[in-house]
């Protein structure tokens, strides 16, 4: 059994006297997905940020293949490089062409000559159905198109883990399908993911294991059909319960 | 980890309540914390040695020059500056006085200036086109010919009423200059407010003038208060070109002691004051502006 990409041990996150996060472990191995599910507020989009750098923990590790990252010493842009993040509300550059958003950082942050880049990046494009949104700026797309162009720049990259969070809560239900389908093909090629996910349906087609994140700390953890079908946990039972209320499953 | 695909894993389960106090902090954690503690003090170290290093350089550049006994006795005369403290100090209290008066001055008519520009509607455009001209003549006349202008042009109009002290004449000219600048920036801040907060707010019913107060100013404040500040401060100099009225303000105090010792002592003591005065706008926009950063949540570490 190799080590896993992604590791996470006991990572504590306060924001001021809010306790958000209070002793996370998860391990995202190689080749898995693992969907991060839990109520608004418990802590998924903290718990990826914390993962991806963007925050700083205030107690416990992560790992990224073995090396400590929340090292006050490690550089930080190096580790970002490692990783593929894709936010809850896109973050597309306004200012840049979706190819250009795509192909900003294999050029400018890995030096990738530009034409091979542009050809991976219209590549990839066309195969999440913007073949011809290559020349436009964001502003003029869907929430949806933009999201997968979201998608499509955190992949240029080609990230040893990839970070989703909520990446389907702005699309259209049949837009949801499409996406999910990039994501599986993404995980079938082999790409390592965690996911940050209010659709329990996505998360029981695409992940290998299932982690409940509840009063900052992940209370239940396993394959879907066993979190989502039969949790052990009373609260998840109830969360799970709740969510059937909404029809999200 | 790669077999997980095949061979599903146990469920894991933790069991800590929710709630409750946080335990200490891991040693490791600790040890991170020390290890920045140290960064953050090396760096403070350096930068204090380098920065006495530059200050002993300097020191020893300037004093060893052939001119600098000479430079030291008309410029930097301990006995002349003290002497000269007083009446520039009564000086330096009219300009206190102009940019206090000044500045609130300045806050309303910028303010009322970018409403005026950010009506919309035909009906309004002699009101904008009014707005727009005034902002291009103010922002684009050097303040000295403003203040020459109202200064002395004023006054010579004869007409009755018409305010002769170069104080209030003065504060005029300064207004009208700082309120074009000022505008601008109130009228960029107005124009940052994302126009779906707009839509947002005329969606509810809210008419243009309660979209402005209540939704659009508060947040346009919000991202012009730095630039505001900078402006202030700005202004805080500004006020001494007054003198050129005839005011008797730091400036001109200075000026006049200069003229009777032939010693130019007392300008550096009127600029050392200005200084004085600036710091603390200074650092209260550094403030300002690391609070507005703060506030927006997603900043994170980066
Ligand atoms: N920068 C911040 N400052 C203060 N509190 C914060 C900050 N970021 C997040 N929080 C708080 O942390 C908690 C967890 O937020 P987080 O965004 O991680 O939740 P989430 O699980 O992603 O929710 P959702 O499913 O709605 O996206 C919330 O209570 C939030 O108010
Ligand atoms: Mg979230």
């Amino acid at each position: 059994m190799s080590a896993p990409v992604l590791d996470v041990r006991g990572v504590v996150k306060t924001f001021g006297d809010t306790v958000v996060l209070r002793g996370v472990d998860l391990s995202v191995g190689e080749h898995q997905v693992v969907a991060l599910i839990g109520g608004s507020g418990s802590g998924k989009s903290t718990l990826l940020r914390c993962a991806s750098l963007l925050e700083t923990v205030d107690d416990g590790q992560v790992l990224l293949d073995g090396e400590d990252v929340t090292d006050p010493r490690v550089d930080a842009d190096a580790v970002r490089r490692r990783l593929g993040v894709v936010f809850q509300a896109y973050n597309l550059f306004p200012h840049m062409t979706v190819l250009d958003n795509v192909t900003l950082a294999p050029t400018v942050v890995h030096g990738r000559p530009k034409a091979e880049v542009q050809e991976e990046a219209r590549a990839m494009l066309a195969r999440m159905g913007l073949a011809d949104k290559a020349g436009e700026y964001p502003d003029r797309l869907s929430g949806g198109q933009q999201q997968r162009v979201a998608i499509a720049r955190a992949l240029g990259v080609r990230p040893r883990v990839l970070l989703l969070d909520e990446i389907t809560s702005a699309l259209d239900p049949e837009l949801v399908g499409e996406v999910l389908a990039v994501v599986r093909e993404v995980a079938a090629q082999g790409m390592t993911i965690l996911m940050a996910t209010h659709e329990m349906g996505f998360a029981r087609q695409v992940a290998d294991t299932v982690a409940f994140l509840d009063g900052g700390v992940v209370l239940e953890s396993g394959p879907p059909e066993q979190v989502l079908g039969d949790p052990v946990e009373e609260r998840t039972r109830r969360f799970l319960a709740r969510v059937i209320d909404a029809g999200r499953l | 980890m790669a077999l997980r695909r095949r061979r599903r894993p146990r469920p894991q389960l933790t069991t800590v309540p929710p709630g409750g106090a946080l335990p200490a902090p891991s040693p490791l954690e600790l040890s991170r914390r020390a290890w920045r503690r140290r960064r953050a003090r090396r760096s403070t170290l350096v930068a204090l040695a380098s920065t006495l290093l530059f200050a002993a350089v300097a020191y020893l550049v300037v004093t060893s020059a052939p001119g600098w006994p000479r430079v030291q006795a008309t410029f930097f005369s301990p006995s002349v500056a003290w002497e000269s403290l007083p009446e520039i100090l009564s000086g330096l209290w009219l300009n206190l006085q102009v940019l206090v008066v000044g500045g609130l001055l300045v806050l309303v008519l910028g303010l009322l200036v970018a409403l005026t520009r950010a009506l919309r509607g035909p009906a309004f455009a002699p009101l904008r086109i009014l707005a727009t001209g005034y902002v291009d003549l103010f922002r684009g006349i050097p303040l000295i010919i403003t203040l020459y202008l109202v200064g002395f042009g004023f006054p010579a109009l004869g007409l009755q009423g018409m305010p002769t002290s170069p104080f209030v004449l003065g504060t005029v000219a300064i207004v009208l200059t700082y309120s074009a600048y000022v505008a601008e920036v109130f009228r960029a801040g107005i124009e940052s407010v994302h126009p779906s907060q707009r839509a947002a707010a005329r969606s509810l019913g809210l008419t243009h003038r309660q979209t402005m107060r209540i939704v659009v100013l508060p947040q346009a404040m919000r991202t012009v208060t730095p630039a505001l500040l900078n402006d202030f401060v700005a202004l805080q100099k500004d006020v001494g070109l007054i003198s050129v009225l005839g005011a008797v303000d730091a400036v001109r105090s200075a000026q006049i002691l200069v003229g009777q010792s032939f010693n130019f002592t007392p300008y550096v003591v009127a600029g050392l004051l200005f200084v004085l005065l600036a710091v603390p706008s200074a650092r209260l926009a550094d403030a300002v502006t690391a609070r507005a950063r703060r506030r927006q949540q997603s900043g994170g570490l980066l």
